[in-house]
């Protein structure tokens, strides 16, 4: 019931929204109603070739979120720990982090290709340096007794920074990639969007190119729904990994 | 030659700014091998910084401390410690802390098992082994600390004020069950509390040390019997807390001492 209770707002907007395509208050042409929207999602769907643009896109968004979740922690933990590391990386995360990455997206296709790869490192860097952010944080405020007991029970050198600096600061490492995984979308899609010859963004385009707007909104509300329901999974996988937190 | 000697050992934090913050001074003082050491002190006066000194993860400004006749560098699997926060590792299961020093060590895992199970009947956890931490009482929080490292059977154990979070039951009866643990097994004990009583009931000697800096005051032998009275335990406590009471004032009040204020 209180799920219900949660989308009403969501209903409304779209019970509003339809009815002032039906009355005439807004251009059909511009934003077409959401039983058009339906419709097309409808024909998307029955085309035969959505699922291959979703395939695709998938596939380079989890290769890119992988990519930047095992550098990005493994970087992350570096620079918290290792004098070197932080001299090297720190003056390059600083100047990085507000630098919109899809900017660097024209680039990656000259450097990467217009296949796979550039879209794979468009996400990828995107995702980056929430996950090194949050892993630095994360390991740096790791209760320094937890890692005396270690010590004392036998634990040495490189071994403590998985054992007991990745364990302790996993809650922090996970909502940094759960950023990252809603980051991940947008550079998905804007990277599809300039060159590409398949995924949701290129089909987006495409749709939108050829005029076809209840098409083209069908193939926002696939990515819309997508990102919900990873959303939601990864929330439930994380619980899951941080049962332990859960008090009595 | 004492199992655990500290030779004029400072410890000083903030070294380098205008008020440094002296917690130990020049401390001296020799723990025999199996032998029961309790300190006592005002908070503040760095028994706590003494035992993670001995437990080697700090080290001293200057003195010596030896381990066997061996400067101690570093921590190690042969010092046992018990901390005040109990330091549980929170993401492991009770059996996954009690067993972890245990993997450590690459004991196989039918023998780790049965190691752990044995420590974790001893403090009374059966029953428990899935839990995580977070879910226990402080009480149980604690006993799980003490299976963890009496697991690695390790020949010195060094607690940091480790019953301070406990309420004053489960306190008396972790009081009797340590020390049948230690009279059972050889070990050779350091115990931090400022609460005299259980320095008294647990030790064999009693350590007082003064307010901030931290240096000793007195060393007091302890001969009562295991079965002695709660009362025999309550008049020895007495006689240390004459000794305590004016460094536990100064602490709480700088400047000031007990007898000064009395004949002001």
């Amino acid at each position: 019931m209180t799920a219900v209770r949660f989308y009403i707002p969501l209903f409304l907007i779209v019970a509003f929204w339809q009815m002032a395509a039906m009355v005439g208050m807004v251009d059909v042409e511009l934003l077409p109603s959401p039983l058009a929207i339906g419709n097309g999602l409808a024909h998307l769907a029955t085309a035969g070739d959505l699922m291959l643009h979703v395939g695709v896109s998938v596939y380079r968004q989890m290769a890119g979120l992988i990519l930047a979740a095992i550098i990005g922690v493994s970087l992350g933990i570096g620079m918290a720990h290792v004098a070197w590391v932080r001299d090297v990386f720190e003056p390059i995360v600083r100047l990085t982090y507000p630098l919109p990455k899809s900017a660097l997206i024209p680039l990656l296709i000259l450097w990467f290709g217009i296949g796979h790869n550039s879209k794979i490192f468009a996400v990828f860097l995107g995702c980056l340096l929430p996950v090194v952010v949050s892993s630095f944080n994360g390991t740096r405020g790791v209760n320094t007794q937890l890692v005396w007991s270690a010590r004392s029970l036998g634990t040495r050198g490189i071994r403590l920074l998985w054992k007991i600096y990745f364990q302790a600061a996993l809650p922090e490492i996970l909502s940094g990639l759960r950023i990252a995984l809603a980051l991940s979308y947008t550079l998905l899609v804007s990277s599809e969007f300039l060159i590409a010859r398949a995924g949701l963004g290129f089909l987006i385009q495409s749709l939108g190119e050829a005029g076809d707007y209840p098409g083209m909104f069908a193939g926002i509300l696939i990515v819309a729904l997508i990102g919900f329901t990873a959303d939601r999974l990864y929330v439930k996988w994380m619980n899951w990994m941080l049962r332990w937190q859960e008090q009595a | 030659m004492a199992y655990i000697e500290i030779e004029g050992v400072s410890k000083v934090y903030q070294a380098d700014t205008p008020d440094p913050i002296i917690a130990c001074d020049r401390v001296d003082l020799d723990i025999e091998r199996d032998s029961i050491v309790t300190i006592v002190g005002p908070s503040g006066c760095g028994k706590s910084t003494l035992l993670h000194m001995i437990g080697g993860f700090i080290t001293p400004s200057s003195g010596e401390i030896r381990f066997g006749g061996e400067q101690i560098v570093e921590p190690g699997p042969d010092r046992g410690v018990v901390f005040q926060h109990f330091a549980l590792f929170p993401w492991m299961t009770v059996r996954g802390n009690v067993e972890y020093g245990l993997a450590e060590k690459r004991m196989p895992k039918a023998q780790r098992r049965e190691v752990s199970q044995h420590y974790i009947d001893m403090v009374k956890l059966t029953g428990f082994e899935d839990s995580y931490p977070n879910r226990l009482s402080g009480g149980m929080q604690q006993r799980v600390a003490l299976a963890r490292m009496l697991a690695c059977d390790p020949d010195t154990l060094l607690m940091d004020e480790p019953f301070g979070a406990l309420d004053a039951q489960t306190r008396m009866i972790m009081q009797e069950e340590l020390r049948e643990i230690c009279r059972a097994s050889k070990k050779t004990v350091l115990f931090v509390t400022h609460d005299v009583r259980e320095a008294v009931f647990l030790g064999e000697r009693v350590v007082v040390m003064t307010a901030r800096p931290g240096r000793i005051k007195a060393v007091l032998d302890i001969d009562l019997a295991d079965d002695a009275p709660r009362l025999a335990v309550d008049e020895k406590a007495d006689e240390i807390w004459d000794i305590l009471r004016d460094e536990v004032i100064k602490a709480v009040v700088p400047g000031a001492s007990y007898s000064e204020r009395a004949a002001g």
